[in-house]
């Protein structure tokens, strides 16, 4: 099979494992919807405030939304022996770990940036900081799952992995936090976002290149 | 003279006995620039005609800063030496730099505090040179918590020698990331107001100070290490054979 081949039929069984467990995706929905619904709550209702803190609220809800999707990435497979079979294909690693990565953002990231503009729109943000939202979801959102591979294959079945994943990759998701939130805070402000998406592109190429070698030494060391 | 073999000190047994020459000596040294740093910053260095006494703080505050963002370079050396060596030295003084290098974060997060409020009239400023000591901090947090929470050595060493090359990689971005935020959400409304160029005086003895926080440094590590080696060593023969001699 050629990689494109192998990826793809990784992304077919993930996709399909997914829709077989519907509720783990909507629970990580649910909670990034809840996350941003707090903020009001928290600081009142004042629109001009709101205004101000949307983006911001929208992506650290975002972030925290994909840092709990985490723990499912390689769990499940390793509890059940796949992740060893898959080790011990001849396909290269950084082949098939790409594929998981993928298929994590397209179940756990996708449908962060559908619901975004609704979220958005709660917080009175302007249409054109609405789309810049999305665009930069679109370019970060991928980048929190590369970087949280990392974590998650370092965690695997360790006792509470879970809080110390958030520890462990929380940090090194803040540059996609400040330009993502910077770059809807530009359209707000008229500054324009061109810049910070921009950044926010690089960070992904750059992340795209480099995450999967680190996941693949990260997931070698857990499960020998 | 000229072939000492370092391959034989990159066992741990023979790495013991060396570090526990050494000690002594780096913590007299550390002493020696301690005392000698803080006569020239408290005594002999003049009084700050704009900060008054408040700047002397910096003796402490610029050392451990430095140190703080050295030890994670260095811990990352070590970490890289033992992944591609897969000498278990080499993990052992990264886990061991770790605590130190944490302390001394939150020491330069403490007293920027201290500096900070009579100075700038706030404890703490989002400022980015302020934001990122915070993130460093959190790196090593992160660092400690993976070992500590992995039982077997071999995955904890390993685990945690790599999360410690990511962060590496990582610790420009981050700055720089900071950096551009700070400046585009309030503008540079807090910067060291450059004081016409520190008097020689008090940068030699900011200097002497950082010597010293360096030599503590190495002290510190290398009797955590002794340490580590002991634990993972208890069941080798010559721990028995050292602590029979003891007895």
């Amino acid at each position: 099979m050629s990689t494109l081949q192998i990826v793809f039929v990784l992304l077919r069984r993930e996709l399909m494992l997914a829709m077989r467990r519907r509720g783990d995706v909507l629970t990580v929905l649910f909670f990034f919807v809840i996350v941003a619904s707090l903020f009001p709550l928290g600081v009142g209702p004042d629109p001009k405030l709101l205004r101000l803190m949307g983006g911001g609220v929208v992506w650290v809800a975002a972030l925290l939304a994909a840092m709990l999707s985490l723990g499912r990435m390689f769990a499940s497979d390793y509890a059940d022996g796949t992740l060893e079979q898959l080790v011990l294909t001849p396909t290269p690693p950084v082949v098939w770990i790409t594929g998981k990565i993928l298929a994590h953002w397209l179940v756990s990231g996708v449908p962060l940036i559908l619901v975004a503009p609704v979220l958005g729109v709660q917080f009175g943000l302007s249409n054109e900081a609405l789309v810049v939202l999305v665009f930069s979801l679109l370019l970060g959102t991928p980048v929190l799952s590369l970087i949280g591979a990392i974590g998650a294959a370092l965690t695997l079945g360790l006792r509470g992995g879970g809080v110390l994943v958030s520890l462990l990759v929380l940090p090194l998701y803040i540059p996609v936090l400040i330009f993502g939130a910077g770059a809807v805070d530009g359209a707000m402000s008229g500054l324009g976002s061109e810049a910070h998406l921009s950044l926010l592109g690089s960070i992904l190429i750059l992340a795209f290149m480099l995450t999967p070698w680190a996941v693949s030494a990260a997931l070698r060391i857990s499960i020998e | 003279m000229n072939s000492i073999n370092w391959y034989k000190y990159s066992s741990p047994a023979t790495f013991y006995g060396l570090a526990g020459k050494l000690i002594p000596w780096f913590y007299s040294a550390a002493a020696l620039f301690c005392v000698a740093g803080l006569y020239l910053g408290l005594v002999l260095a003049p009084t700050d005609f704009q900060q008054s006494d408040a700047y002397r703080i910096i003796f402490i505050h610029v050392p451990a800063a430095w140190m703080s963002m050295f030890i994670y370079v260095v811990m990352a050396c070590w970490a890289a030496l033992g992944l591609a060596f897969n000498t278990r030295l080499s993990f052992m003084m990264a886990s061991a730099l770790a605590p130190t290098g944490a302390m001394l974060t939150f020491v330069s997060l403490w007293t920027g505090a201290l500096w900070g409020k009579p100075t700038w009239g706030a404890w703490w400023v989002w400022d980015a040179r302020l934001t990122s000591e915070l993130i460093l901090f959190f790196l090593y947090l992160g660092f400690m918590a993976l070992q500590a929470a992995i039982d077997d050595p071999r995955r904890a060493d390993r685990a945690g020698a790599l999360i410690a090359l990511v962060g590496v990689v990582n610790v420009p971005i981050i700055y720089f990331s900071v950096r551009w935020w700070n400046t585009l959400h309030q503008g540079a409304s807090v910067s060291m107001t450059k004081a016409p160029s520190m008097a020689a005086i008090m940068l030699v003895g900011m200097l002497v100070m950082a010597l010293a926080a360096w030599m503590y440094a190495i002290a510190a590590a290398l009797s955590r290490a002794r340490s580590i080696i002991l634990e993972r060593e208890k069941n080798s023969q010559w721990v028995a054979q050292m602590v029979e001699a003891e007895v």
